[in-house]
């Protein structure tokens, strides 16, 4: 899923020190899985806020609303009419929900009350790490399913670098080496030997490198 | 085999000789005149300095423009690439600037992460892996085309090397990955500096199983210790180094102001031991900001003087 | 044992302190309360395991927010007991009610009270 890690409150409230009205809109799927913009953060959120608002001497109308996700346009169509009660939209949903609430209400300031990190996985409740960069062109057959892209500090494809140390990355002790988890996979499947194979030059124009991407499925547009 | 190159590190090796390459760590400025001194102490006595390429991502004036001064002068220059900071474009663009010149030796390596350097924030690039460079760069040579298909007007003639690490994890695919390189292209390998001889020495024997030290040059990295501190900095602080307890102990069991000498001792009997070893073409030596003694330590070693070539 | 303890402290039962949520501790805040303390099992005597400590967690959370946003998060503390020490919850009860008289009253209420005279005197017509 999308990981994503709330903002710090003050730089919430310095988005929004100033509005007379503000709506804290949460998502129900990636965020509130990773506890960042869900029912339950947006309450603690708007409560702070209306708290802080408070304190400022103002009383300001702090809205609570969470949609079903925030990148489905007939999700979004729920907030059309009782959004104009709100000079502003904080959106705890990841990077894509703002964005795309934001285009749904092109005369609405949406601010992010989160910062989305990256695609993974939890290892642990409140534990979640990376696993997929989305490039585009997927080559886990060849790796026995560990990505050198998302999991190696220097998206190496025929690795390791000479820095890999007891199954660790030099960057650090808490980052496994992917190399060396590729070279344990393909022993557990008893595909070493793929291990020499070299790995041809990376099409990165799949990538962001190559610019927005867009997925277009002919067979199922109308 | 005949040199496919005008360098003179190819031909040495070709010729059967063991060959002594040392290398410059640049200025963190644009005063060359650090470079010029530091390769006017060594130039006698080795056949090739490595320029280092902005290593462990603390930037320096680059490998490629210090190679060039260095060629100015008469010298033999081996031109460092980490594929950490460039792109392809960048990559094809700087060999060919390189060959410009006529420096005719390369190493292709992956490069520190930029974590460890003065640029933390910064991006890194690895377009290429530092395998795919060796491709690329013998593509460029041997076919004369760009990685796009495109034909190279004047190819660049580099003599192609990579680094190697034989004391790295994972311990079990650390032949395989060389033989990965010779695949790549790799022509001349320079390894970690060495203290471990025992497990170095088993390191070759499997080198030698798979017949790879007739296929690519490899010269054994060898490193003066200064102090037992910096022993045992080695030993528990830098990724991939293998420092054995009784290196750490014989450099602390020397009174202090005699560790430096004591040093360059276990460097010297280091590379005479190698010197034995089947299939070690050479030796790397490695001595940043105590240039002033790889003449000694060359000396000591009996590689000098350096042979002549026509 | 017929004990007493500072009558501004009014309980709220819960089965575990583990169901105690931040927005809850929040709640009380902005209705008003000078301070609010969770009172639970001693640690590793928790009758469902671990919401003790998850009340701890949280009452962390609250502290931290709360001073970030001005009100102050010495008025939030864990306290763990065992449910027939009566003498230690009087004891927590009265260091409750000494650190949350050094705190003063909740900003909110003044806060508050200030808006409904602002609105209420504009009510009247009463321009000056």
């Amino acid at each position: 899923m999308i990981v994503a890690d709330r903002k710090p409150i003050e730089e919430i409230i310095e988005q929004v020190k100033d509005l007379r009205s503000v709506l804290v809109l949460g998502c129900n799927e990636c965020v509130t899985v990773c506890e960042a913009g869900g029912k339950k953060e947006v309450g603690v959120l708007a409560s702070a806020l209306r708290m802080y608002f408070l304190q400022q001497g103002r009383e300001v109308n702090v809205g609570e609303r969470t949609l079903e996700r925030q990148c489905d346009t007939e999700y979004l169509e729920e907030i059309r009419d009782s959004i104009d009660h709100y000079e502003a939209v904080v959106s705890l949903a990841c990077g894509v929900g703002i964005q795309f609430t934001a285009e749904r209400y092109p005369s609405k300031a949406v601010f992010p009350g989160v910062n989305t990190c990256f695609m993974g996985a939890a290892l642990e409740r409140g534990v979640w790490a990376e696993r997929c960069q989305g490039c585009g062109s997927c080559i886990l057959a060849t790796t026995g399913a560990v990505c050198p892209v998302a999991r190696c500090a220097k998206r190496l494809f025929n690795g390791p670098c000479g820095g890999s140390t007891a199954g660790k990355c030099e960057i650090s002790k808490d980052v496994d080496c992917a190399w060396q988890l590729i070279v344990d996979r393909l022993k557990a499947l008893g595909r070493l030997e793929d291990f020499e194979t070299l790995c041809p030059i990376k099409d990165w124009s799949t990538d962001r490198a190559g610019g927005p991407r867009k997925v277009i499925r002919e067979d199922l547009r109308s | 085999m005949s040199p496919k190159t005008p360098s003179k590190l190819e031909k040495i090796l070709r010729a059967g000789h063991l060959a002594v390459t040392s290398e410059c760590g640049p200025p963190r400025g644009s005063d060359a005149s650090h470079i010029v001194h530091k390769a006017e102490l060594i130039k006698q006595h080795v056949d090739a300095i490595n320029i280092t390429d902005n290593q462990t991502s603390v930037c320096r004036l680059c490998s490629l423009a210090a190679c060039i001064r260095l060629k100015l002068m008469g010298l033999e220059p081996v031109l460092q690439m980490v594929v950490r900071d460039r792109n392809r474009v960048a990559l094809q663009s700087d060999i060919l600037g390189a060959a410009s010149f006529d420096i005719h030796n390369l190493l292709c390596l992956s490069g520190d992460h930029q974590r460890f350097g003065d640029s933390a924030q910064g991006q890194n690039v690895f377009d290429l892996d530092s395998m795919q460079l060796l491709q690329t760069v013998r593509r460029m040579r041997d076919e004369g085309k760009f990685l796009g298909g495109d034909a190279i007007q004047r190819p660049p003639a580099m003599f192609v090397g990579a680094a190697a690490n034989p004391f790295a994890d994972p311990f079990e695919i650390r032949v395989p990955r060389l033989a990965k390189k010779v695949a790549a292209g790799a022509e001349f390998i320079q390894t970690q500096c060495i203290y471990n001889l025992d497990k170095f020495e088993q390191w070759m024997e499997m080198v030698r199983d798979r017949g790879l030290h007739e296929k690519i040059f490899i010269l054994a990295g060898v490193t003066p210790l200064k102090s037992a501190g910096m022993a045992r900095y080695m030993k528990s602080k830098v990724p991939g180094m293998d420092v054995p307890d009784d290196v750490v102990k014989r450099m602390a069991g020397t009174p202090k102001d005699k560790q430096a000498e004591e040093g360059i001792t276990i460097c010297v009997e280091t590379i005479q031991r190698l010197k034995a070893v089947k299939g070690v073409a050479g030796f790397h030596v490695m001595a940043i900001e105590w240039e002033e003694r790889v003449p000694e330590i060359v000396e000591r070693a009996g590689l000098y003087p350096r042979p002549m070539l026509q | 044992m017929r004990l007493n303890y500072p009558s501004s402290v009014r309980i709220i039962r819960v089965p575990c302190t583990g169901k105690v949520d931040v927005l809850h501790i929040l709640r009380c805040f902005e209705r008003g309360a000078d301070g609010v303390y969770v009172v639970g099992c001693r640690e590793g005597d928790c009758h469902y395991q671990s919401g003790n400590f998850r009340a701890k967690k949280r009452v962390e959370q609250a502290q931290q927010l709360l001073d970030r946003i001005g009100i102050g998060g010495q008025r939030v503390r864990m306290c763990n007991l065992s449910s027939s020490d009566a003498p230690l919850f009087v004891r927590f009860a009265e260091e409750m009610h000494a650190a949350v008289l050094a705190a003063g009253p909740n900003p909110i209420r003044a806060a508050r009270a200030a808006q409904k005279k602002a609105t209420a005197s504009s009510g009247m017509g009463l321009h000056p």
